[in-house]
Order: structure tokens, then sequence, then C-alpha cells
């Protein structure tokens, strides 16, 4: 679970990285003011299966294809790319089309996101998915 | 038995008598507070026995000020009508501010964007699609003199909600003055200047907390003598609210801040009679109507008791709290926002009925971005209905004598002291912060709230009831991103513009001060006379002060 850019909204990415914890999940928080560069090493050293963005900053334009970006050049497009903050639907769109798998906007319950992760991330998406 | 008690016991008994034979059966439903406070069916003398007028409610301007700080309050003046804007360029901004005095606005209140508020400029790689997002992107006074064109510093107050770099933003605000002709003595407003809520919630920070602490003397300690009409702190409690915390933390924590400030310019050797009168707050008003009222009235008694028996402050200007009050953004929804402009002015009005000096309605459209100008209309509209139609102004303090406010006031004062009691355990707000005390209780509540929403205990209409599938459809503010581009080309025309070696002298002169552990606003004053940049200044600092990484947790 990653804070990228000069955000210092820390809420939302602390609750839903409890809630995925508590679902029996290994998360590990990046911390804020991580650079896309930070958030992409962490997530490939770690050998992560899904990165979660939280951008309340109006910045989601620039990051998250600047993550999705790295995550190419670093041959880690296998690592799935979900999000959420106040992030308009036009540009959910927009970023979905991008190659960012889910976007969470506000009013999303984390019942909804432990299930997302679990049917599309790690050894449920293998399953599910037939990628 | 006196006939005081006598008369008690028997209505005791005739409570119990109508709770058992005439209270009927309740929903299936909790009666809490927002913050899970339990709240009574009724309440009755029988509830507040135990205060004492004189010693715990009083008269409006008298201490403990539990009914408000001014004699007359709304019958003398009416709360200032202050609505936090910025966004794009400082042009941008300054349109905005421009229209929102026009339709009534009473005093302004700058948003800065979030390189700004970092101490970062425009042309920084970490600013990279962050310019003019969140607020207006400010690198230097050549942008500060933008944003105040055509307005007259004399005349207008301005709060500006700053804090890691405040001390530079305040010197701009000094130096666009001198560009009016307005002497630093007749600036009226507020500076937030609170970093300790940084480390807790807002989490905008530059440096350590004790560089940030001393910082922060160093502008009480240079407002006081030159800049005596403007505010120098805002002690917040908003920020804490929003990050999840319950009425009750809000309270404790943001009071707890206000003491390390007042002991921290003590230490400095200031004399609290010299600085305390220009302390204020900023409180949050959420949407639990009554626990909002009781905690406003609850925070100016705990405050002058406070200053009074603990500090020894002799001015009773020292011992009101003066306060700026913000509708709750995180009591807002996406989903169908029209709603939003009810909760607003629900939360508004708890904001009246609580006594405070100025006021801010969040807009319908911000879950979702920066307002757009009709829906900041209606947020201003909003304060002005209840200002002049609601007749809630007639008289001061229409709520004092409520069983039920009175005793909830009681209560939110109880919780508070003993949150005090367990910060002193812990050993005070700075290691508390360092042991992430502070942080650990807001994202417990914060997490446990979620889990309330989720399960139903906890409501949003729109969210977990009474939904609708229609899509959202009102107009949102997008920031252009050429506003970024432009920002940058006019931070490369002022640095190739402005006298170098000027520059450097005020930045060499300004790191030296930093390492004498002077009082550093002076420094700051030339360097930003000089054009330099906020960054430029903020890292001249970051060398002595260094920067501060904090413990990342779940």
């Amino acid at each position: 679970m990653a804070k990228a850019g000069l955000d210092g909204h820390d809420r939302g990415v602390k609750v839903v990285a409890r809630a995925l914890r508590d679902a029996g999940m290994e998360v590990i928080y990046t911390g804020l003011h991580q650079t896309p560069e930070q958030v992409v090493r962490a997530a490939v050293d770690e050998d992560v299966d899904a990165i979660g963005l939280s951008l309340l900053s109006g910045a989601h334009m620039t990051l998250f294809p600047r993550i999705l970006e790295l995550l190419r050049k670093e041959d880690a497009e296998d690592i799935v790319m979900f999000g959420g903050g106040t992030i308009p639907d036009d540009d959910v769109r927009t970023l979905k089309q991008m190659g960012v798998a889910e976007i969470f906007t506000p009013g999303a319950s984390t019942l909804d996101i432990v299930d997302w992760v679990r049917a599309n991330v790690g050894a449920g998406a293998r399953a599910g998915s037939g990628r | 038995m006196g006939r005081a008690m006598l008369k008690d016991s028997s209505l005791q008994r005739d409570y119990q008598d109508w709770l058992q034979h005439r209270y009927g059966r309740d929903r299936d439903v909790r009666f809490t507070t927002l913050s899970d406070q339990p709240i009574k069916p009724l309440y009755t003398p029988l509830d507040v026995d135990r205060i004492d007028f004189s010693r715990d409610i009083g008269f409006p301007a008298e201490y403990p000020y539990t009914r408000g700080i001014y004699g007359n309050m709304y019958r003398g003046r009416l709360w200032t009508m202050r609505q936090f804007a910025g966004f794009g360029s400082a042009r941008d901004t300054n349109q905005r501010f421009h229209y929102l005095l026009n339709e009534g606005m009473t005093g302004l209140s700058v948003a800065f964007d979030n390189p700004t508020l970092m101490g970062v400029d425009s042309d920084d790689p970490r600013s990279l699609g962050e310019v003019g997002r969140t607020g207006v992107a400010i690198d230097s006074l050549a942008d500060m003199e933008v944003l105040f064109d055509g307005i007259p510093l004399d005349r207008v107050s301005t709060s500006m909600t700053i804090n890691a770099p405040a001390a530079i933003l305040l010197a701009m605000y000094v130096a666009v003055g001198e560009k009016q002709g307005v002497a630093a003595n007749e600036l009226t407003g507020t500076l937030q200047n609170d970093i300790l809520k940084e480390y807790i919630a807002q989490k905008e920070w530059i440096y350590p907390p004790a560089a940030g602490v001393k910082l922060i003397v160093d502008t009480v300690e240079y407002t006081i003598e030159h800049i005596p009409k403007y505010n120098p702190i805002s002690v917040s409690g908003y920020h804490i609210r929003e990050a999840g915390s319950t009425a009750v933390q809000e309270l404790a924590f943001t009071i707890a801040d206000g003491m390390t400030y007042v002991e921290a310019c003590l230490e400095r050797g200031l004399d609290i009679d010299s600085f305390a009168p220009r302390l204020s707050f900023f409180w949050n008003s959420h949407i639990d109507f009554f626990e909002e009222i009781a905690k406003f009235r609850a925070a100016r008694r705990i405050w002058a008791r406070l200053m009074r028996e603990k500090y020894g402050a002799q001015n009773p200007k020292s011992w009101l709290m003066r306060f700026h009050t913000q509708t709750a953004g995180v009591s807002l929804t996406a989903q169908q926002p029209e709603n939003n402009i009810v909760r607003t002015a629900l939360e508004a009005l708890a904001a009246v009925l609580g006594g405070t000096q100025s006021l801010h309605t969040n807009s319908m459209d911000e879950v979702l971005a920066l307002p757009t100008e009709r829906a900041v209309e209606i947020a201003l509209r909003t304060q002005q209905i209840i200002g002049y139609e609601t007749g809630v102004v007639n008289t001061v303090d229409p709520l004092g004598g409520s069983y039920f406010v009175e005793a909830l006031t009681d209560q939110m004062e109880e919780g508070a002291l003993d949150y005090f009691r367990r910060i002193d355990e812990v050993g005070g707000v700075l290691p508390g912060i360092d042991q992430s005390f502070f942080q650990r209780e807001i994202a417990e509540a914060a997490f446990h709230y979620q889990r309330q929403l989720e399960t139903n205990e906890k409501f949003m209409v729109g969210v977990n009831g009474f939904t609708n599938d229609q899509a959202v459809d009102i107009p949102i503010l997008k920031i252009d991103p050429e506003v970024e581009r432009s920002q940058v080309r006019r931070l490369k025309e002022l640095k190739a513009g402005r006298n170098a070696r000027r520059l450097e002298e005020t930045l060499s002169e300004l790191q030296s001060a930093t390492q004498r552990h002077e009082n550093m606003m002076p420094y700051i004053l030339e360097a930003v006379r000089a054009y330099a940049t906020v960054q430029e200044i903020s890292d001249a600092m970051k060398a002595v002060f260094g920067t501060y990484r904090e413990p990342a947790f779940v």
C-alpha cells in the first residue's frame, strides 16, 4: 500500500491496509511522500502481487501513469495496480484504460476492497482469470 | 435532609416512575453520539445538579467563558464568514478572492498547494502533477503580490493555512503589505502555524518536531512585537478530527498542543500575557449536532481554566479562546452530493450555536474536487441564511441551561481531562508524538468508525442506506495542466531576473542565523524581499534543522 507524491492524507490507506491484513493478506505500507521510483523499487524488491496507491492530491493523472510506466521498465507488469482517493469518474475511466485494474472512490467499503483483492490479485487472480 | 435533597430524591422517584411507565420502547438502535458517547433518553435537573452557575457556566465575556467570549456575541457582530480558497495560479485565486468578497464574504483564507505546504518549489521534481491542485501555488513574493492584487491589506484580514513554511508566508504577507504602503502593525489575520498537529494528523512537515516548535516560537515572539494585530498560531483540531479522531480526542489533543506552545513560549522567556491573547484555535464542526456544541463550550471552559489556574495568566484576554470553525469534510459524501448542502448547513448551525468567531462552510462538491463558483456561493449563502434569517443570533448562547447541553458539556470536559492525564503519562506531547501515541489513537478510532459504517451501526445517507444508482452529475472543477507549466516558466524567469548577489547574501545570513539559534523572522523577511523562493529558504534552514521521516505503521 503506497502514498506517493506530497499528499499527506493517510487515514484511508491505513484503514484499507489494516482491513487487508485482518483478512489474512501480507501488507507492506510504504509510508508517506514516496516518489514513484521508490514505490516501484519497494514493490519489486518485496516481490509483491499488487500495489494499492492512495491519492487525495489531484496528482493521480501524473502519478498512476508514472508508476505503470516504471513497472513496465522493470518488467514487472504482472504486479496488479489498483488504488483509491479523490478521483473523479472520468479520470477513473482513463486510468483503467491505461492499465489500473480498479479504483475505489469515496464511500467504498473495505469488504468490497478485500473481496476484489482476493478475486483479482495473486493466487485468486491466477486461478480465476486464466491470464 | 435539606429541602433541596428531598426535592431531588422525589424528582429521582418521578423520573424512575416516568421511565418505567410512560417512556415507551426504543427502536433497536444504539443511541450514542458520533463518537460513541451514550446518550440518555431524557435530561433533567438531576443531570445538572452538580453544576454551579457562576463557577461552571457564568456570563458571556466572563471567566470561564462557557457561554461565549464576547458580551453580546452575534448581536454585536456576526462571526466572520471566511471561506478557505485557493487553486491554480495566484491570478486564478485572486479572482476567486474578489468573487467571494463581492458576494459578502468578510475575511480571506488562503489554501496553498501541496508543494508550497511542504516547502517545495513548483519546478522541483517532487512537484510534478501537484502544482496548483490542492490550493494556490506560491513560490516567491512575486506570486504573493499577484495573490493580493487589488486587496487592501489594511482593510481585509487574511488567514493562511500554512504550517511548516508558515514563517516564510508570513514574511511574504508583511512584504506585500510594505509594497501597498501598509505597515506590519496594521495587518490583521491568522497564521495556522501549528506544526504539532502535522506530526499527529495532517502530515505536512519539513523539519523534526523540536525545530518546528522553535520556528513557531520565533513567529510568536516576532509577531507580538511587530505584527501585534495578527494571530501567529491557530491551534487546530480540525485535521485531527478529519484524520479519524473522536470529538473528545479532538478536544484533548488540540488543547494539549496549545499547552505545549504556551510552555515553549514561556521557556523562551516571553511573558504569558504578552502572547496568550494572540493564540487562536480552529475546530471541526462535525455532523453530531449536540456533541459539537458541547465540545465548543467545553473547549472555552477548559482553556480558560488552564490559562488562569495552571499558567497564572492575569490578563482576561489570555483566558479567552477565540476560534475559527470549519464544517467537517469527512462527513460529506460523493454519492448524492447535493445532500452535502444539508450536512454543511447543520454543521454550520452547530458552530454558530457553539459561539465560533469565524466560519468556513464546505461546498457540496468537495469530496470530489475543489469547489466550483456556484458550489461555494451556496456554502456562503448558508452562513448568510443562518445569520440573517434564522434568528439564532438574537440571544447569546441560546442553548445554555439546557439540561442536555450542560450535561454533555461537562462530559466532554471530563473526557478531555482524562486524556490530559494519559498524555502526561507518556511524557507530554512531543514524547507522545515520538511514541506515535496520538497517531495510534486516531488510526484506531478511524478503523473503528469504518467498521461501524460497514455493520450499519453508523449511518451515511446515500452510502450505506437510501442509496440510488444515479451517476453523479454535477460540474467538477478541473485544474488545467497548463497551470503547472506556466508556473514553472514564471519561476524560471524570476530566478533569471532577480539580483543574484543580494539573494546569496540573504540566504547565507539566514543560514548563519539558523546556526546561531537566532529568531529567524528578520532573516526570512530579508530573503523574501530579495525574492528568494519558498524552497530556497526552507532548504537553507534544513541544513541546520534536519528533516523528518515518520515511523510508518499500520
